[in-house]
């Protein structure tokens, strides 16, 4: 009895005590036994010789995987002499359709010179980034001369063509953005789509309907939340001639869309640059396609013009960017000053003879009439392009046919013609078809192409029989 | 003399106490009670010691190298404080200016309707901000970049929005190109091959090393490359940018996991972003906290999955071109060995400058190459050239040339380029008979060792490595940069200044890049100005104990 009254009254004290004065008391408590619990167990020896069993089961993977040393790549044709029209493979003097030399302009003994007046001017190297004492008076005029050749606003110059691409697209596109695609785009494109991150919708090779199915179905999923219509940028991405098929883009037709769905255009014109066009201005020359109607070009120093690097160029509002957002751009050093000038005097032979580009024209479509009479290939490439890829008749596997390609471009250069398979790396989005590529050249004569492809479809008819 | 010298360093010993976790204390008193020992005569290499325990602060305190000479001293507090204020009035102003004045620039034709092609504030940044002192920057050039170097005059009429050539030319000291060992030369045995290979093919190939630019002079070039890093192979690319942007990816997997030092080059960046790969970053050349980050990898493993790492890659440079340090890399080594790690080197800025022969970070420390399982760098500073390599196993490299983007896609290299790089290199490593390139490398580090001495000397702050020949001088405010650079350039001396985007807020800079081919007549022109505005504009920020005897610069003959 009396001691059920002493814990009724304990508790009874208990339930006086305000409330706060607890929380005062438990708080402080918890928190230290926190501490304590902290100070006491992590450094505990068990963990730590967790750790050490761990790092010691480790086994990483090896830097990097076995490649067998017969591996083709291991063992690239060698060329011993300047590559021109004629070009010495493996001690094999050939008649060069393999490599982008369109205009002839790498045997050139004008540019030549030039570029050994620069060096005795300015030296070899530029040793510095645009931004710091690397903007040479020669960059200047290159830029000016492109933007005047292609009567835009202004140019910007890079120092590599594959970086400069990449580094062009990545400075517009960003996050969140949509970019549409041509799903058979170059390698240095996907490229600068990786990097940008972008929302991105591929759509099939020069198909305009699909593009525009894309883009009706991109807007119809807007309407639900009309907020971000306005506010993602989109833009549309493709080559003038593609690399990887030789066909042209059906520029016209995809202007009108990116004007009706208010997309931005941005054309790679490395190849169509240079070959395209009366003046060859290009692949908006050969469509008559106004060129504020492009939102920027994006082109190569190192196929036509026969020097090494890249521009783009568009109006000055576009431009201006890439002096600072292209990574390309303001982290590299600039264009060594000789191949800044080689590609002044290029555009120079360029601006005074027309007829460079109606031999080329010529020239392609001498190519594109022989191969059409072939057994054995098919050409799915623009008659106009200079780039034309040879593809069998006959179906075969991936890497069968691809052998059997290697094989005839093999016994061509046996036979002093210069025809090779591109090489592709097993990272590319959509592996190309196996084929065989040609560079058509104005310095090729037609009977040149017709005894080229005459010994190719006789080295063919040796390999497939 | 000597009194206040020892109040100076009390008082520096004074403000370190005031860090928490160093205990430098006692090493920077010591020195000092070995200087009050010593009369005026020879103190200087004593004292340089001292200032050594008082440089590195906070940041390497814990790193135990043997090649200690880092600095990075902090900012006094007025000063931060100064910057940030300064920032934000320039900010304010820019906003008042926006309001008042439509701005000077093209505006996008035939887009109306059209989503913004750029952020606001990037917009205004540039336009209000940056446009104050866009004059410091893009400067153009009509002459060699060697240690003299001619800039054109141009005006600004309208504050910054368009600019203007005059037709005047001002010849100023270099300082600020890539050009350590001064091989930008438009005459001499680089030139004179250069131009020999010109004539025999040409100046472009149109096609890539695996399709048919694979001129001989590429191999031959290769070849002398891993000779002269002492490693198994090289391969070559046509830029150096891409070296690191198109390789990484490559390498670097789905998988792995990247451990990349926070002040690396935008295009390691980039090449890591494109890889797919994890990235963590680590706080600059810091080495424990890298092994915290790499333990922390190990232990948790990779994320959701909690399954192992793949492969773990440490990725740093060997000197910084923005920071001015070096990389702590035998310390590096022995991290990435003890956690199996693989370590990706890139030698941008120290191949050719760097050690006794030249041959980058590795030689510097005396360390043997091949613990370093990728090394990078460019042809582009040291070499007077363009491009790229990397370095490494035989493994390493034949992977490369079967993966590597540039390999496969991007042209080769330009054969002119190539041989400038062939003839300096073999320069460099005496192949050609002569000690020219020996010569060279020494008055490089000469000229590093003097122009740093007698920075401190004068009192600015200077970041980096002693031995470092990029030299970051700190002037902190926005505003200052601007002044620097222009009073320079009316002194006749190209300097290069770096802010904000480039750099932390705090931290602007005037970046000098040190070269074998300045005299120390040139130098000391360039010193004396420095310090004649140091006063004028208030650089003196150091609190370390300074120098009170002439510097020395060793001639030819005399051993250091």
């Amino acid at each position: 009895m009396g001691t059920e009254h002493v814990s009724l009254e304990a508790i009874s004290i208990l339930s006086k005590i305000p409330i706060y004065s607890v929380l005062f008391t438990v708080i402080p408590l918890f928190i230290g036994w926190q501490f304590l619990k902290r100070r006491i167990t992590p450094e505990n020896e068990s963990s730590e010789s967790d750790f050490d069993k761990k790092l010691k089961d480790w086994r990483p993977d090896q830097l990097v995987p076995d490649i067998s040393d017969d591996h083709p790549s291991l063992k690239p044709m060698t060329v011993s002499s300047r590559i021109g029209k004629y070009i010495t493979i493996d001690g094999n003097e050939c008649l060069n359709l393999a490599t982008h030399n369109y205009l002839g302009l790498v045997g050139s003994k004008d540019i030549e010179n030039e570029a050994i007046q620069t060096i005795k001017n300015y030296g070899v190297g530029s040793c510095g980034p645009r931004g710091f004492y690397g903007t040479l008076d020669v960059h200047l005029e290159l830029e000016k001369r492109i933007a005047e050749f292609m009567d835009m606003e202004e140019a910007v110059v890079y120092s590599y063509g594959f970086s400069t691409i990449s580094s062009a697209i990545a400075a517009y596109c960003k996050r969140k953005d949509m970019v549409f695609v041509d799903e058979k785009v170059n390698f240095s494109i996907q490229k600068g789509l990786d990097a940008s991150r972008s929302n991105i919708k591929y759509f099939k090779h020069n198909d305009v309907k699909d593009l525009e199915r894309l883009l009706l179905q991109e807007k119809g999923l807007n309407k639900k939340n009309s907020n971000n219509v306005e506010k993602t940028r989109k833009f549309l991405i493709v080559e003038g001639i593609y690399m990887n098929t030789g066909k042209i883009c059906p520029l016209p037709e995809l202007v009108a869309l990116c004007r009706k769905y208010k997309l931005r255009i941005f054309v790679d014109e490395s190849i169509s640059f240079g070959t395209l066009g009366t003046h060859g201005k290009g692949v908006t020359e050969h469509f008559n396609v106004p060129r504020h109607e492009i939102d920027m070009i994006m082109g190569s120093l190192e196929w036509a013009m026969g020097s090494i690097g890249g521009f783009c160029v568009g109006s000055s509002f576009v431009i201006e960017h890439h002096r600072l957002s292209g990574l390309g751009y303001c982290f590299s050093a600039s264009l060594p000053p000789l191949l800044t000038t080689v590609a002044t005097k290029a555009l120079d032979i360029m601006e005074e003879d027309d007829e460079l580009f109606k031999t080329l024209r010529e020239n392609c479509s001498t190519a594109h009439c022989a191969i059409k009479k072939s057994k054995y290939f098919e050409c799915f490439s623009d008659m106009k392009s200079p780039v034309k890829h040879l593809v069998l008749k006959m179906l075969f596997k991936h890497n069968e046919g691809a052998l059997l390609l290697g094989e005839i471009s093999k016994k061509c250069i046996e036979q002093k013609i210069a025809i090779i398979t591109p090489a592709y790396l097993d990272s590319e989005r959509e592996q190309p078809t196996p084929s065989l590529r040609l560079c058509i050249s104005s310095v090729l004569t037609s009977s040149d192409i017709e005894r080229a492809l005459n010994i190719l479809e006789k080295a063919a008819s040796e390999v497939l029989m | 003399m000597a009194t206040t010298q020892t109040t100076l360093l009390e008082q520096s010993c004074s403000f370190l106490s005031s860090a928490t976790h160093c205990t430098l204390n006692k090493k920077a008193q010591q020195p000092a009670k070995q200087h009050n020992g010593f009369s005026n005569g020879h103190a200087a290499p004593i004292l340089l010691e001292g200032s050594n325990g008082i440089k590195t602060k906070s940041k390497d305190c814990q790193v135990k190298s043997s090649k200690n000479k880092e600095s990075f001293e902090k900012v006094p507090f007025i000063t931060a404080a100064l910057t940030h204020f300064g920032f934000y009035v320039l900010m304010l102003l820019g906003f008042i200016n926006q309001l008042l004045f439509t701005p000077n620039v093209a505006k996008e034709k035939f887009r109306v309707g059209y989503a913004p092609l750029y952020e606001n504030f990037e917009q205004f940044y540039l336009r209000y901000v940056y446009r104050r002192i866009r004059d410091c920057w893009n400067r153009p050039i009509c002459s060699v970049p060697g240690a003299k170097v001619t800039l054109m005059d141009r005006i600004t009429k309208d504050h910054g929005w368009t600019f203007e050539f005059t037709g005047k030319k001002r010849e100023c000291i270099n300082l600020g190109s890539y050009n350590y060992l001064g091989f930008a030369e438009s005459s001499g045995p680089c030139a004179i091959t250069s131009i020999d290979t010109l004539r025999k093919y040409g100046c472009a190939t149109g096609s890539s090393r695996l399709e048919l630019g694979n001129l001989p002079i590429h191999d031959e070039l290769e070849k002398l490359t891993a000779r002269f890093l002492g490693v198994e192979d090289a391969i070559v690319f046509g830029m150096g940018f891409a070296t690191n942007a198109l390789n990484l990816p490559s390498l670097v997997t789905k998988g792995c996991l990247v451990l990349s030092d926070e002040r690396n080059h935008a295009s390691i960046i980039l090449g890591l972003r494109l890889s797919g790969a994890i990235t963590r970053v680590f706080d600059h050349n810091n080495v424990k906290h890298l092994e915290q980050r790499l333990k922390t990898a190990i232990k948790e493993g990779q994320p959701t999955t909690g399954e192992p790492w793949k492969k773990i890659f440490i990725v740093v440079e060997g000197v910084y071109s923005m920071e001015g340090s070096i990389v702590h890399l035998p310390e590096m080594i022995e991290l990435k060995k003890k956690y199996k790690a693989y370590l990706y080197l890139d030698e941008a800025h120290s191949t050719g400058a760097m050690g006794k022969h030249g041959r980058g970070i590795c030689d510097y420390y005396g360390v043997d190459p091949r613990d370093v399982d990728i090394l990078m760098g460019t042809f582009t500073k040291s070499y007077g050239s363009a491009g790229g390599y990397i370095a490494g196993s035989k493994a390493l490299i034949n992977y490369l040339r079967v993966h590597s983007h540039a390999h496969t896609y991007a042209v080769s290299m330009s054969p002119p380029i190539a041989q400038q790089i062939i003839t300096s290199m073999k320069i460099i490593a005496g192949e050609d008979g002569t000690h020219d390139g020996a010569k060279r490398i020494k008055q490089l580090a000469r000229n590093t060792r003097y122009f740093r001495q007698r920075l401190n000397q004068i009192g600015v702050i200077i970041f980096g490595s002693e031995d470092s020949p990029v030299v970051p001088m700190m002037v902190y405010l926005y505003s200052k940069i601007g002044s620097v650079v222009r009073t320079l350039t009316t002194r006749n001396i190209a300097a290069v200044g770096v802010g904000f985007p480039a750099t932390p807020l705090m931290e602007g800079r005037i970046r000098f890049c040190l070269s074998a081919a300045h005299t120390k007549e040139q130098l000391d022109y360039v010193l004396d100005n420095i310090e004649e505005l140091a006063d004028t504009l208030g650089l003196k920020y150091s609190r370390k104990s300074r120098n009170p005897n002439p510097i020395e610069y060793y001639s030819d003959s005399e051993t250091e």
